[in-house]
């Protein structure tokens, strides 16, 4: 029993000690170099579009002379995770703070810290509902999806039976994505029904086997759309898995190695990309603009393009795409 | 490994699993019975082989944790132990181009060094398994993402690799009969777990940890050694379901994993396995697997929307713990 209790001091000594450490960030305010430091705290790192974000951060960052750091919670559903990493960022004092919010609501409370300590805040990917953000770079997930709902209704003759996966019922680009697709679908294409629509958690696995079930339950399936990454290659993989490939149009978003693969196959008819990259240099380009006191446009928008065979290696368009 | 006969276990296991096994067993007949009656298109062919392929991962993670679960231990780590194996058959496969065959073997291997870790955490430095796998689901995490680099392994170089899971030696003997080989591996792997659980002086003892580990010990029984053995083999399983879903998705994703215990541990509670330890068997994990895996199959048919659906499972989950406890108060 003796081992067990110091086995229970040493455990309790780290986590104090992680916690201590959480507490007291390093005294980083204003940078060690003298640049002006911004936190740019996104909704994960785990993820390939995350990556990119950052990728877009960073450049950002080198080109305008100023330091970052990148961070944000395993999964996109940790709004508290992200809560205390906000307020972590907080303590740090940076010149600005750079956010994609998990909860459009739930960080209103930091955001006001942050007004109050004259931190300007910059959202990016999606916004809050708050007037404190002083701009937000972000893709019109709406419009987006339309732009899909459009695609589909065009491919597949402007009839028939569509299903729908989306990664998630409760973010922001969760919601946008869906009634993007499905809005535009009741209002210009009557004769389209969308007999399903399902969550996948962005989880390859799940979502090809919920992508199967629904091509089961509707054997006169015309056409799928993925909200996402991993949505979309779980639809790719029920429809190989069921040999149905080229029988349903399938419409996808982001990109990836594997979506990009399926589309250049044409077992895939093609995806909405919007522009990580681009997310990730605005918004530091407008950190540093809000820094300087000079005057910075509220809605960013960093645009959305659909891509397909024909056009995925063209020079607009290969930038965007990540592997 | 040394056969046993097994005398009055056998008799007493019969007895108290039989109830639930069969419970387990008439809740999967009702299920299909009654999706098939709500949906034409539940029971055919290509939707049944669906159900099976879609509780490969889930079957072969339930089977290893049995053995855990019935030494009255827990396993947390499957999920995320099951990432990082994937990651690392991709690693030997994809980074440095070694054959296929040494790829599944890393990472069937890699799953059985995190349970070997997790069975010295627990027996030798006695940390309770509830603390060490969660320790292990992190780290086994964690390592999967660096090792990764955070991006996804694809084996597209290796059409090979794919044929483990998605391709077909029964469809290739008999023609339009496409089981899955992901399928196989599975029954299979039943039969083997089952063997080691009933026929082995290792499956023995799982029972005997379970039933009174102190017992065991003063019976001369070297109870850190077998406690350290159960744990690998179940890592190896979770191994092995990491090489089953690489194989299916044609890539390691490092980032998914976590929660595919739960489901996991769900499927060898609903099969009659007590998280009291000292009862359980194969075949009730593998129902209790299929029970979950139609479950989700059958309610996604009939467009339930999902939030119902993980209601409807928790459901099911909560009566098979209280069926296991009416049965025990009973004996």
């Amino acid at each position: 029993m003796k081992l067990h209790k110091i086995v229970t001091v040493v455990v309790s000594l780290i986590l104090v000690f992680t916690l201590v450490a959480g507490c007291t960030p390093g005294q980083k305010s204003g940078g060690s170099s003298g640049k002006p430091y911004i936190a740019v705290i996104s909704k994960g790192f785990q993820h390939q579009f995350w990556q990119a974000v950052k990728s877009g951060a960073e450049k950002a960052a080198k080109d305008f002379n100023v330091e970052i750091t990148f961070e944000g919670p395993e999964s996109e559903s940790m709004v508290d995770k992200q809560v205390e990493m906000v307020q972590a960022a907080l303590d740090k004092k940076p010149a600005a703070l750079c956010l994609a919010a998990l909860d459009s609501k739930a960080l209103i409370p930091q955001l006001e810290k942050a007004k109050a300590a004259n931190i300007p805040v910059i959202g990016f990917d999606s916004g809050v509902d708050s007037d404190i953000p002083v701009a937000t770079a972000a893709t019109n997930n709406i419009a987006a999806a339309g732009l899909a709902a459009d695609k589909m209704a065009e491919l597949i003759g402007g009839s028939g039976e569509v299903a729908v996966i989306v990664h998630d019922q409760t973010s922001r680009t969760g919601i946008d994505r869906r009634d993007g697709f499905l809005n535009r679908i009741k209002e210009k294409y009557p004769n389209i029904t969308v007999v399903d629509v399902q969550y996948g958690g962005g989880d390859h696995l799940k979502s090809t086997d919920l992508a199967k079930a629904i091509i089961q339950a509707h054997p006169n399936l015309k056409g799928f759309f993925g909200a996402n990454e991993g949505s979309i290659i779980g639809v790719l993989n029920a429809v190989k898995e069921l040999k149905k490939e080229g029988q349903i149009v399938v419409i996808g978003y982001d990109s990836g190695k594997q979506q990009m693969d399926a589309i250049r196959a044409g077992i895939e008819a093609g995806a909405i990309t919007q522009d990580p990259i681009g997310i990730g240099y605005k918004c530091v380009e407008a950190a540093v603009k809000a820094i300087k006191g000079e005057k910075v446009e509220k809605n960013i928008d960093t645009g959305f393009h659909w891509y397909d065979k024909t056009n995925i290696d063209s020079p607009e368009i290969k930038p965007l795409l990540y592997e | 490994m040394e056969t046993t006969q097994i005398t009055s276990p056998k008799a007493s296991i019969f007895q108290s699993d039989a109830l639930q096994r069969i419970l387990a067993f008439a809740g999967l007949i009702v299920l299909f019975i009654v999706f098939s009656l709500a949906s034409p298109n539940f029971l055919t062919l290509s939707n049944v082989i669906g159900i099976l392929i879609a509780t490969a991962v889930n079957g072969v993670l339930a089977l290893g944790v049995t053995y855990v679960i019935i030494t009255a231990g827990i396993d947390l780590s499957i999920g995320t132990v099951m990432t990082l194996s994937a990651v690392m058959t991709g690693v030997f496969i994809t980074f440095w181009d070694l054959p296929v065959w040494l790829g599944v073997l890393a990472g069937v291997t890699t799953g059985a060094l995190c349970g070997l870790a997790n069975g010295v955490m627990i027996s030798r430095m006695k940390l309770p398994p509830f603390i060490a796998t969660l320790g292990m689901l992190n780290i086994a995490k964690g390592l999967a993402l660096v090792i990764s680099g955070l991006k996804p392994i694809y084996f597209n170089d290796d059409p090979v690799f794919n044929q483990i899971s998605m391709g077909s030696v029964i469809g290739a003997v008999i023609p339009g009969f496409d089981i899955p080989n992901a399928v196989l591996i599975l029954f299979g792997l039943a039969i083997l777990a089952s063997l080691i659980l009933n026929k082995t002086v290792l499956g023995r003892y799982t029972f005997a940890l379970g039933s009174n580990e102190e017992a065991a010990r003063l019976s001369g029984v070297n109870v850190a050694a077998w406690k350290t053995a159960i744990y690998t083999l179940c890592g190896a399983f979770a191994g092995i379901a990491g090489v089953i879903m690489a194989a299916r998705l044609n890539s390691a994703q490092p980032s998914l994993g976590q929660g595919y215990e739960l489901d996991a541990i769900a499927a060898a509670v609903i099969g009659g396995t007590s998280l009291s330890g000292g009862e359980g068997t194969m075949l009730g994990t593998i129902i209790g697997a299929f029970v979950i895996s139609t479950l989700t199959n059958g309610l996604r048919i009939l467009s339930v929307p999902q939030e119902w659906q993980t209601v409807v499972t928790g459901v099911i989950v909560v009566l098979a713990v209280y069926a296991d406890i009416i049965r025990r108060r009973k004996s």
